[in-house]
């Protein structure tokens, strides 16, 4: 199979690689560049699990091969919070409300609602849930990250990351 | 307890909302799942499995696959089978009759989904390509689908199982039995379905294997429950000594029962492992673990229960029927057991009969999930709140006249189980209060004159937590305070999401009076951590506080006779709190547990006679208690559109008494997320398969998890009654996934009983519903309230 030369920006840094067309992008973050964090839970993009922001979009890093994304800005949760160890607000309010608990589904909610709350300052509740409806947590049961979700909207963040 | 231990200083930490030390890890995308790691060389598994529920396997030709650039082996049953040396789980012990499970399909393939091959290549992407080219020359089979049929069904599932019953035991119902239901005022009998769901965790399974060809070494990586379990079933599946084999989980993306034993492709990895000349790695995907990866509950029950005029309940019966599937993990018999034994629940029962029996057929092997006896609660449940409508009782009142009081404790079931320690009426009657019964149920009429469908559903069960079976008996902990004077205590455990690593640095921060921060655990290693047996049947809470509290007694007694010694004062004079032993009544006389470190590591000289050198300690706890009994009330509210079948929960209650809190926002947190497994069982979730035996469900557009958008606000009530075992604590790792579905039935039955519906078949997706409607109404059945 023929391999093409990509370019993306991931977390800020240049990556070059030349990859087969029918690799994720998923499988480009965390294979080529190491970053783990990008979970899969069903690659059939339903469990937001691998969600990354793309150009300032949440995507499915799983329904985007790497050769899409040639170009492009690619942040994932590693991206998020600072290197030094500093959560983000939405990171923070995820613990303060016990929002996850084996934290598998966790990276994917992060930056779902990182997009979501900049793109929706001030949601309601149903908005919320509707907006959460997109990643499957099996833990939870949802209790803590639609709190975390109110608390950091109420706070007046706005999808920092 | 000497008196040194009764020094033990005020708990500063358990009991409280302390943030956990999972999260920042986990949150930053710096957790260590299985996939993410890496070995030199490391090469990756594929299965390929049968499209067939039933076939035979004439002859697997692998050379177009082998053929293929990257492809390194293609092993078949030929291959891998002989490398088994002895297959049994230590939970079950050697001598449990065990059900065929070999590593990979031997001659006849028994479900969708049977591995038949395994592909070995340099990448997933690779191995993926070769698994489609391995060509399987099939014979179809008639296959044994609804288990209803499985005993009389003329095909068999395993040849040497008669009528495919993998077990049973049926006795003659006791005469005495007989003659309650004979001359009861009311006798209530239904037979209640619930459909196959599952585990479903978030991280499928996987497992890496590394060979260390020279030195005879083995390390796996394991998505686990309990690493040990698979350290221990490696060694006795390859006869390899056990402290030859390392096992390292350092985070599990959720597991529920799924991965408490070693499945039949882990099997396959090891002893593929051994074959290649490099880590094996195999990540499972979505589709083979909806396909394969084992299901639950699907089952069913004939149950009665016979009352008085007064409604007091006289006797109950289950004949309790289950589907193991093909290849069950582990031997059904054990866990469906306890169904039959706990269907009594928390009431007062006089008298019981059961009988239980387990089928095979040709579909996903039953794997253990989150209270796999779950059907009692689910059956007794739903019975009661239909004989409250067929006696003409309100189903509250009827089960405030049979529940357990704390004055009758203990109490031992009909069938033998002997309570203790638990609160049905206590949460059964804070749960009410909290919804506020008498007003929902005025709000109710207003809203049925309106036209409107609300009901309400109560469940209330008693569960069994951290057994003291086997090798669920006992936990150990090794604790070190460091020649810094910080510490590290090392347990079994492994984070799977219930938070343990948390629990743990919780109780040893109170227990050797150190700031929480000072506390560090380590996990999920077999090298380096006590044995234990893993995170099920709800007993890592309880018992990693016992182990933390023996290892800490014995610590807490060194670090005692050390500063005594040092600042000559009496032994029973010295206070451990904030890191320092001082002298009570005189708090400015006193020796941090960083000099006290550097005495027992550095100076051994000046240590007291017979002190040994160095703060660190092995001890291990053993529970005295059978079990810890748990309990809880769930109280669920409901809408229902009878022109669509939608169900909206409105409120959801759940009381519980695990004794007291280590940790309220984890206790609240597992009992919210078994919760919503269970509400998920009842409207969503459904394994189903064909006639054919396809599995129909096998990605998340099929297999429908609950999302944020359908979970209610889930209110929390505590009763903390003390348990007999350490720290008075008690499981709740399980409960709300056995609460839960008979709440949620019990509510959408309330909701529909104007229209004559009676409930007896789960799931209640929106087509059930929707048809129990419009059957109620072409039978024109009078409503029952």
């Amino acid at each position: 199979m023929g391999e093409v030369l990509v370019e993306l920006t991931v977390n800020g840094q240049l990556r070059e690689a030349t990859v087969e067309p029918r690799l994720t992008l998923a499988d480009f973050l965390r294979e080529r560049c190491r970053l783990t964090g990008t979970h899969l839970g069903c690659e059939h993009g339903v469990c937001g699990a691998c969600t990354v922001l793309v150009d300032g979009a949440a995507v499915r890093s799983c329904l985007v091969f790497a050769v899409q994304a040639d170009g492009a800005e690619v942040t994932t949760i590693e991206g998020i919070g600072s290197p030094d160890g500093e959560l983000s607000a939405i990171q923070s309010a995820l613990r303060d409300c016990h929002g996850l608990q084996c934290g598998f589904c966790t990276p994917g909610f992060v930056v779902s609602v990182s997009a979501f709350l900049r793109d929706h300052p001030n949601p309601t509740d149903q908005e919320i849930r509707e907006a959460l409806s997109g990643n499957l947590c099996r833990c939870t049961g949802y209790q803590g990250i639609v709190k975390a979700v109110r608390q950091a909207a109420d706070a007046g963040h706005r999808g920092e990351l | 307890m000497t008196e040194l231990t009764a020094a033990v200083g005020a708990t500063r930490y358990a009991g409280s909302r302390v943030p956990r030390v999972e999260d920042a890890r986990l949150l930053t995308g710096r957790g260590t799942f299985v996939d993410d790691v890496t070995r030199p060389g490391m090469l990756h598994a594929c299965f390929v499995r049968s499209p067939f529920a039933r076939a035979r396997v004439r002859g697997v030709d692998a050379s177009e696959a082998l053929a293929l650039p990257g492809v390194h082996a293609v092993f078949t049953a030929a291959d891998l089978n002989d490398g088994v040396h002895e297959q049994w789980y230590t939970m079950m012990g050697r001598a449990t009759p065990t059900t065929p499970l070999p590593p990979l399909a031997e001659g006849e393939v028994r479900f969708v989904g049977d591995p038949v091959a395994l592909v070995v290549a340099d990448s997933r992407y690779v191995a993926e390509d070769a698994s489609e080219l391995v060509d399987v020359d099939y014979e179809p089979l008639p296959p044994v689908v609804d288990y209803l049929g499985a005993e009389h069904a003329g095909e068999l599932v395993h040849p040497d199982y008669p009528g495919n019953i993998v077990g049973a035991m049926e006795t003659p119902v006791p005469a005495e039995v007989e003659e309650v239901f004979a001359s009861a005022a009311h006798v209530v009998n239904e037979t209640i379905h619930q459909q196959a769901y599952a585990a479903v965790p978030m991280e499928t399974r996987g497992i890496v294997v590394e060979r260390s060809g020279a030195s005879g070494e083995l390390t796996i990586w394991s998505a686990t429950q309990a690493p040990h379990e698979v350290r221990a079933y490696c060694a006795r599946l390859l006869g390899l000594p056990e402290h030859r084999i390392r096992v390292v989980m350092r985070d599990t993306g959720g597991a529920f029962g799924q991965k408490v034993m070693v499945s039949r492709e882990e099997m396959c990895v090891m002893l593929a492992a051994m074959k290649v000349p490099a880590a094996l790695k195999w990540i499972e995907d979505r589709r083979e673990n909806l396909m394969a990866a084992g299901k639950a509950r699907i089952e069913c029950g004939d149950v009665r229960m016979a009352f008085d005029r007064d409604g007091a309940i006289l006797a109950a019966q289950i004949d309790y029927l289950e589907d193991a599937g093909a290849y069950p993990i582990p031997w059904p018999v054990g866990s469906g057991m306890a169904a039959a034994l706990l269907f009594p629940g928390p009431y007062r029962v006089p008298k019981a009969a059961f009988s239980a029996k387990f089928v095979f057929t040709n579909t996903a092997g039953r794997t253990a999930y989150r209270g796999p006896w779950q059907f009692e609660s689910l059956a007794r449940e739903v019975l009661l709140d239909i004989a409250a409508r067929r006696i003409g009782i309100d189903a509250v009142e009827l089960r405030r006249r049979n529940l357990l009081r704390s004055d009758e404790l203990p109490y031992t079931n009909p069938n033998g189980m002997p309570y203790d320690n638990v609160t049905p009426l206590e949460t059964f009657e804070h749960a009410l209060a909290m919804l506020d019964y008498a007003t929902f149920r005025r709000e109710q009429a207003e809203a049925r004159a309106g036209g409107r469908y609300v009901g309400v559903g109560t469940s209330t069960y008693i569960e069994p937590t951290t057994s003291g079976m086997g090798n669920f008996a006992t936990e150990g902990a090794t604790m070190r305070i460091e020649p810094s004077g910080k510490v590290n205590v090392y347990v079994a455990g492994g984070s799977s999401g219930n938070s343990i690593e948390t629990t743990v640095v919780q109780l040893t921060a109170d227990a050797l009076g150190v700031d929480i921060d000072d506390v560090n655990t380590i996990q999920g290693d077999t090298a380096i951590t006590p044995y234990g047996a893993g995170a099920a049947g709800s007993r890592s809470g309880g018992m990693t506080a016992g182990a933390v509290r023996e290892a800490s007694a014995v610590l807490r007694d060194k670090l005692i006779a050390i500063a005594a010694h040092r600042l000559e004062a009496a032994i029973e004079d010295i206070e451990l709190a904030h890191s320092r032993a001082s002298v009570r009544g005189t708090p400015s006389i006193g020796i941090g547990y960083g000099e006290l470190a550097e005495l027992a590591y550095f100076r051994p000289g000046e240590l007291p006679p017979g002190v040994p050198a160095g703060l660190e300690v092995s001890a291990r706890y053993a529970v005295e208690a059978a079990t810890l009994w748990a309990n809880a009330t769930h109280v669920c509210t409901c809408e229902v559109d009878i022109a669509t079948g939608q169900v909206t929960l409105l409120r959801y209650i759940v009381a519980e008494d695990c004794g007291p809190m280590i940790n309220p926002n984890v206790v609240e947190g597992q009992i919210a997320g078994g919760t919503v497994q269970g509400i998920g069982g009842v409207l969503y979730e459904h394994l189903a398969y064909d006639v054919d035996g396809n599995p129909v469900a096998t990605t998340f557009m099929d297999y429908l998890l609950p999302t944020a958008a359908e979970v209610p606000v889930i209110e929390y009530g505590h009763v903390e009654t003390p348990s007999p075992g350490a720290g008075g604590y008690k499981g709740v790792g399980e409960g709300g996934a056995i609460g839960a579905p008979p709440a949620v039935v019990n509510a959408v039955a309330d909701a529909l009983a104007p229209l004559g519906v009676t409930i007896t078949r789960l799931p209640l997706g929106p087509s059930e519903i929707v048809a129990l409607v419009e059957k109620a109404a072409a039978d024109g059945r009078p409503a029952e309230r």
